[in-house]
């Protein structure tokens, strides 16, 4: 069982902001698939190397070359942000 | 114009023999939508202009009396995941409702130079996380055998747009069954590609080690042709591979791939005894429908009657792979869906709320992620950053990563004696709307079937075997990597002597 402490932490490091009322929800919910999960617990693993990729992937390397956008395609990209000034993306500050 | 039953080749030679034009052929599919969507619900977003300019590019090309690509003036659509220029594309979330795509998927590029129609965009539970399609954020699809059953999901919408004759065929994606499952539930083709032949550069992330794009279509052939015209290795997605196809799967005297007639075919294949299928009996025990387990065993036997190797299999890690799934694609999704923050696009709560009294960047977070997120995704965000977190990682998300070696290795040992794995697609049939929406771990195992082969990377296929009343049952073709074209061929086969 999970914790309604622990579900808080878990959405303050999610970044997801839950009203008491789903908190209550997720503690639930959170708890009865963790307790499915638990099945793997009987998986003795102790040999066994982790799959992080199904097929063998090398490391793919390029040459570290910035491509140029056109103006169009920066504007386009700019756009879609919800809040800018002046070519930039605004945000909240962050330092006092 | 009777478009229910246009497959590709179809229409390329209507178009060929200028029995309708393209343009002709996509307002018909448009009315089509028109009067049907009300009830089926399988689109967000129709794109008529863009669609009428695609088949007068068309139209022009003929009429120039210019060779055309066999997918030239096709209706398609596209699951709202799929970046398509120019076109919104929501993911089925509140937090991308009105984001409009700045470029092309790749598989968009590819299929956009073989002159394809596009219709429009397809519903989807939110981000491709559901098995119903009721998660999306906008509205609910209906399955078009039943419409008080849903469509199955997360490919939903393209899967009822195909089965309900609302397009020719479309694309979805499939991370641990989102294209096999609905295309089973609608009565319609679905392949999932093995993992890296289709490039995911232009599809939102869902858990970046499972997605592929894949065709949903109304039969084998046309799988194939759109299959062909999507894969390949592409610099923007570093997973993506050049494909060496392994077609030669039907070894013996008579390989499958001599004559092209389809007589020839179904003769060629019917000698060759040796093809091997296995079955793995943990895919018929407890929890399967079992009017479907009966169906998929009659299909069996017209299998092995054609003269195939039927071979009682083990797939002895079966029953943790949905565990293991949940973990895997939960913990990947975390991570990418960390991109929604409120600042670089999408919704930002603040701006939609401008009377709200934000002070501080973290309630920008807070606010823009818990309003613009549905239930589903916020519990799975969840659960993978608790896997994911101190503590738990090697609990949780190592250990699962350590299971998926050995479901992969389930597979690879059993590759080694059979050809093919047969298995049911979903162990129950289309469910009721709402029957399973308040108990997200029921909904869960809609996918028992269908994720292993997204964990160990191998292609699989949903083709339509059969009917329980009104509501369509499929098989599951699941291949060795990269045998697409042998999946087709025995597809083809098995087409036959399901009598479609």
């Amino acid at each position: 069982m999970i914790t309604k402490k622990e579900v808080q932490h878990v959405a303050k490091l999610a970044r997801l902001g839950l009203s008491e009322k789903e908190i209550e929800k997720m503690q639930k919910e959170l708890s009865v698939i963790l307790e499915y999960i638990d099945l793997l617990k009987e998986v003795d693993v102790s040999e066994i190397k982790p799959t992080f990729h199904s097929v063998l992937i090398e490391n793919v390397m390029r040459e570290d070359e910035a491509k140029r956008e056109s103006p169009q395609i920066i504007n386009k990209l700019l756009d879609e942000a919800p809040s800018k000034e002046e070519g930039y993306v605004k945000v909240k500050e962050i330092l006092k | 114009m009777e478009v229910e039953f246009l497959t590709i080749s179809k229409i390329h030679q209507g178009l060929l023999k200028k029995e309708f034009s393209a343009e002709e052929l996509t307002r018909t599919y448009l009315e089509k939508i028109k009067s049907n969507e009300e009830k089926l619900g399988a689109f967000l977003e129709v794109c008529e202009d863009l669609a009428l300019s695609q088949a007068r590019e068309v139209d022009e090309l003929i009429f120039q009396g210019r060779e055309i690509p066999l997918l030239a003036g096709v209706p398609c659509a596209i699951k709202d995941n799929i970046l398509v220029r120019g076109i919104k594309c929501t993911a089925g979330s509140k937090i991308l409702e009105n984001y409009v795509a700045p470029y092309d998927a790749t598989c968009i590029k590819k299929l956009k130079k073989e002159k394809v129609v596009i219709l429009g965009k397809t519903n989807l539970d939110e981000f491709a996380m559901g098995s119903s399609t009721e998660h999306s954020a906008f509205k609910i699809t209906r399955n078009p055998h039943d419409l008080e059953k849903v469509a199955g999901g997360s490919s939903g919408g393209s899967a009822a747009a195909v089965g309900g004759g609302e397009c020719c065929f479309s694309l979805g994606s499939d991370t641990g069954g989102s294209i096999r499952q609905p295309a089973a539930f609608c009565g319609v083709v679905g392949l999932k590609p093995t993992y890296g032949a289709v490039s995911r550069y232009g599809l939102i992330a869902f858990a970046s080690s499972l997605d592929q794009i894949g065709p949903i279509t109304k039969n084998i052939e046309d799988c194939e042709i759109v299959f062909n015209a999507i894969k390949g290795k592409d610099p923007r997605d570093s997973t993506s591979v050049e494909a060496n196809l392994k077609s030669q799967i039907f070894r013996g005297p008579h390989s499958a791939s001599s004559g092209m007639g389809q007589e020839s075919n179904l003769k060629s294949i019917t000698k060759i005894s040796n093809l091997r299928v296995g079955i793995p009996k943990e895919y018929f025990g407890e929890g399967i429908d079992k009017r479907i387990r009966e169906m998929i065993e009659e299909a069996i036997k017209k299998i092995e009657k054609e003269g195939a190797k039927i071979e009682e299999i083990s797939l002895p890690h079966t029953k943790y792979a949905l565990a293991c799934y949940y973990i895997v694609a939960t913990s990947e999704a975390s991570a990418n869906l960390a991109r929604y923050d409120g600042i670089r696009y999408g919704m930002s709560y603040e701006i939609s709320n401008l009377k709200s009294q934000i002070s501080n960047l973290m309630d920008v977070y807070l606010k823009t992620r818990g309003e613009g997120f549905g239930q589903e995704v916020k519990r799975r965000i969840m659960l993978g950053t608790y896997a994911l977190s101190a503590g738990y990682y090697e609990a949780y998300y190592l250990r699962a990563q350590k299971v998926r070696t050995l479901i992969k290795q389930d597979f690879e040992k059993n590759f080694e004696k059979v050809d093919f794995i047969l298995t049911p697609v979903s162990p129950f049939l289309p469910f009721k709307i709402g029957e399973k929406i308040d108990d997200p771990l029921k909904m869960y195992l809609s996918d028992i079937f269908t994720v292993s082969s997204n964990l160990a990377g191998v292609p699989a296929l949903s083709l339509p075997c059969g009917k329980v009343g009104e509501l369509p049952v499929g098989v599951q073709i699941i291949g060795k990597p990269f045998s697409e074209p042998a999946i087709f061929q025995l597809g083809k086969f098995l087409e036959k002597i399901f009598g479609k």
